[in-house]
């Protein structure tokens, strides 16, 4: 077991260098002189361009500029972001429970209805309900976010008027955060209703972030368990006798839940690109929203910062997923 | 209980947006955060809304809905005959806000404009670099630097500016948001506490709102300033809702979760504007879009085949495709919100014919050009390369055969400044400070060829024209002088002038007072709301 988590840890360090590089080339492989750019149609001095590049370390060769960037990084120095002048970590710090609370509200909504859904399909193979839920399901996964969260604004906030439009909760309650999740800060606040309008905030974004999550969970929940169906080993459960809810909840569940773990692991990288547009769409201030401004104000610094750090989040929970993996099945940690 | 509560979140949720038990608030849903709350060393129009405009005063202020300079905190000033000395007398009795964070102890006097420039002209100044890399970029591009040599405290109430040269603008530029006033007394404060940051996220100023919180990319609140000493406002609360996308924005007004939006998509202005319970403002931005001759280079030397060129536009065309009716077609190189726009000039007539002739007349036969389309999206011209495609169709009419050509956008303007550049170039610009001079002496005036000049243009009765009015002080006087230019500039056609963009401000019918801003700021100071 030592063994297969040092070997997972190792492959850490190419990854996260892997990150940092293209994180690093990235804004520098876009075209363009990025001073000019900032500057617009009034331009810049040139006594000014020169004091720039060098505040911004551009007048520093290529590689030099990249191990100071590292190096910084690896000191818990994200760099000041252009615009605000602001430490890129701190805004981050700031932002990241908002994504995170979303993010795990989205992961709740898609496992508890995508896996139902799956195996349900999947014992009532071919059945009506078996089309319609992976009919839907792959409706749901080709769903272009944007468009889903405005349809979803539309109807319910504009036309029926169930949900509010955008924010995290209304504007009616001003208290200081205590935890950067809005549902317990608004339980420890103690103001009546703020609980009941942080979750009404939560039920759109919720719902179009945890789509796609959902419909992938779905679609592999039901062929994992298509596979684990027909093993012999359920057939001579089956044939003993015992009862379907135990064949299916005993022992065809616990050995098709090994692969959706691992789907449950990689949709994280998805709920953060997704949050990117989410956010955007429901005013909501995470890391997503913060990345998307700094792209159209050309902060590099915060792109930069941004990508690594939701990088290293992301590579961090398949880390753990990966290490449960093994926990769950043997087979892996002994190969 | 637990009904009575809820019932009592969805009454005080009713009241919050008719304005009753939550006092009179008004809801802005923002288009973005601000970047900090001291203004000056930011340019962005959305940082401005949130800290200049709300919670500071300037030593004279735009008069609201014109680009005309009226007392602020000076209550008046004196110029110099020569024009290089600016002396403004304080107002008194001005009171700085008063917070949780900071309760000042003396009101407002020169000391304090004093502190306002000195930490952006003084590279000694303790505040000069009070968070690292931060920079004083307007103060520094309007070359303030340049042309301020030194300012004087008088008296407690009486401040002297002493300028290098005589330059008219200057006044203007007191009305930027860069030169808001802050509290000396609050920066020493927070120098003593080693936070000098906190200026610029916890903002004391004299203006209309005092700042209440703000909670990064989602809400900031502001509550109505009591002693303010312009008269207390209608409203005790502005909330700004920071919502980037417009089509939300346009959710979040039709469901009366604010009050106010900027820069509605333009698909959604014939339905906004249909909805009864709505108000679309519009107001021609500070703003032109042009093309830009080489005029140089023939056969582009010559008035005659750049005025037939003129005439082969069809800038109607122009607005219904690129600009979908958020656009004005241009006549002048100025915007006509800006004082001194010679409204009587007449703008050349689309007719291929007539400039078919012309250019034949000119001796012009089988021309080939290209045309420059900038590769990104601004508010005087919202799609270059579509814009550059209906001009190629109109010169083809008249037998001019285009080749459109773009680079990528800071190598474009760069290789556009070039005398010998091969083309004519789509550009534009939006005012600063609403001074004629900031448009035509910057674009059209001798010092700016191989520069912001892009036509290369240098036309020395023209010059002559805006050089003296740009040392005159009478605004009467200059803008004589800026009529006079314009008509030259007509006749010269150094430029096809396009157009000047519309910009919406559609809000709640609920919503009284509000004036739209030439400069493209938004203000509610003035504003109420109705019940």
């Amino acid at each position: 077991m030592l063994k297969f988590i040092a070997g997972r840890l190792g492959l850490i360090i190419p990854t996260f260098i892997g990150i940092t590089l293209v994180a690093f080339l990235f804004p520098r492989a876009l075209p363009g002189d990025p001073v000019l750019m900032l500057a617009g149609e009034r331009g810049v001095q040139p006594e000014r361009y020169q004091q720039l590049m060098v505040q911004f370390g551009f007048d520093r060769p290529i590689w030099e500029q990249y191990l100071v960037y590292v190096g910084n990084m690896l000191q818990g120095d994200f760099g000041v972001s252009f615009s605000t002048k602001r430490p890129v970590l701190d805004d981050f710090l700031n932002l990241f429970p908002a994504t995170l609370e979303l993010s795990i509200f989205a992961m709740i909504f898609a496992i508890a209805i995508g896996i139902p859904a799956g195996i349900l399909a999947a014992v009532k193979r071919g059945s009506v309900f078996d089309q319609a839920a992976m009919g839907v399901a792959l409706t749901g996964y080709s769903m272009p976010i944007f468009w889903w969260g405005l349809l979803l604004i539309i109807l319910f906030s504009g036309v029926l008027g169930w949900t509010p439009v955008s924010g995290r909760i209304s504007l009616m309650y001003f208290f200081p955060s205590v935890t950067g999740f809005m549902t317990i800060d608004a339980l420890l606040s103690g103001e009546p209703g703020a609980f009941k309008s942080a979750v009404s905030h939560l039920i759109l974004p919720t719902i179009v972030l945890g789509t796609i999550p959902l419909a992938v969970i779905a679609r592999q929940t039901r062929s994992a368990m298509l596979e684990v169906l027909a093993e012999d080993y359920v057939r001579t459960a089956r044939a003993k006798g015992m009862s379907p809810r135990r064949v299916i909840g005993l022992h065809a569940l616990r050995n098709a839940m090994i692969p959706v773990i691992t789907t449950i692991g990689l949709q994280v990288g998805v709920l953060f690109a997704g949050a990117i547009l989410t956010e955007s769409i429901f005013s909501w201030p995470g890391i997503g929203k913060w990345m998307i401004d700094s792209i159209s104000r050309r902060d590099y610094t915060v792109v930069q910062g941004g990508l690594v750090l939701i990088a290293g989040i992301v590579m961090l929970v398949n880390l753990v997923v990966d290490l449960l993996y093994g926990l769950i099945n043997p087979r892996i940690r002994h190969q | 209980m637990r009904q009575a509560k809820t019932l009592l979140a969805t009454t005080a949720l009713a009241c919050l947006l008719s304005g009753t038990a939550f006092g009179q608030t008004l809801v802005y849903c923002s288009e973005g955060s601000p970047e900090g709350f001291d203004p000056a060393p930011y340019t962005a129009g959305t940082t401005f809304d949130a800290s200049s405009k709300p919670i500071y005063n300037r030593l004279v202020e735009f008069k609201r809905g014109t680009s005309e300079v009226q007392p602020g905190l000076a209550e008046s000033w004196e110029v110099s005959d020569d024009g290089t000395e600016y002396t403004f007398h304080l107002r008194q009795g001005v009171a700085f806000h008063t917070t949780d964070y900071f309760t000042p102890t003396r009101e407002f006097n020169a000391d304090d404009v004093l502190f306002t420039f000195n930490r952006q002209m003084d590279q000694e100044d303790p505040w000069y670099e009070y968070t690292p890399g931060i920079s004083w970029e307007y103060f520094n591009g309007m070359s303030m630097p340049d042309l301020i040599k030194s300012i004087d405290k008088v008296d407690d109430y009486t401040v002297k500016f002493v300028l290098n040269r005589p330059e008219a603008p200057f006044i203007a530029n007191m009305a930027m948001d860069f030169a808001s006033i802050m509290s000396a007394e609050y920066a020493d404060t927070l120098t003593e506490a080693g936070n000098q940051t906190a200026l610029n996220q916890q903002p004391i100023g004299t203006g209309p709102f005092q700042f209440v919180g703000y909670q990064q990319d989602a809400v900031i609140r502001y509550q109505a300033f009591p002693d303010y000493w312009g008269g207390e406002q209608p409203i005790k609360n502005l909330v700004f809702a920071i919502t980037i996308d417009p089509a939300v924005r346009r959710q979040k007004l039709e469901a009366g979760e604010c009050h106010v939006i900027p820069y509605p998509a333009p698909a959604d202005i014939e339905a906004l504007q249909a909805n009864d319970s709505l108000n679309v403002m519009e107001q021609q931005g500070l703003n032109v879009g042009y093309l830009a001759y080489n005029t140089q280079q023939a056969p582009f030397d010559n008035p005659k085949v750049r005025k037939a060129l003129n005439m082969a536009i069809d800038k109607q065309a122009i607005l219904d495709t690129v600009f979908q009716g958020a656009g004005e077609a241009a006549k002048n190189p100025i915007p006509p919100t800006m004082w001194s726009y010679n409204d009587a000039i007449e703008d050349d007539p689309h007719d291929p014919e007539a400039a078919k002739a012309m250019l034949e007349e000119a001796g012009v036969t089988d021309l080939s050009m290209k045309i420059w389309a900038m590769p990104v999206q601004r508010p005087y011209n919202p799609n270059a390369r579509r814009m550059a495609e209906v001009i190629q169709s109109d010169f083809a009419e008249i037998g001019v055969d285009v080749e459109i050509v773009s680079y990528e956008w800071g190598e474009y303007l760069d290789r556009s400044k070039a005398v010998d550049r091969d083309g004519a170039v789509l550009l534009g610009w939006t005012g600063d400070n609403g001074d004629p001079d900031n448009f035509l002496a910057v674009l059209l005036g001798c010092d700016g060829v191989g520069g912001a000049n892009r036509a290369q243009w240098c036309n020395e009765e023209f010059n002559t024209l805006i050089q003296e009015a740009k040392v005159l002080s009478e605004q009467s006087e200059r803008a004589k002088l800026y009529e006079e230019a314009q008509v030259i500039f007509k006749e010269q056609a150094p430029w096809a002038t396009i157009a000047h963009s519309v910009v919406f401000m559609p809000m709640s019918a609920k919503v009284e007072g509000y004036v739209m801003d030439p400069l493209g700021g938004h203000w509610f100071d003035g504003v109420s709301l109705a019940q």
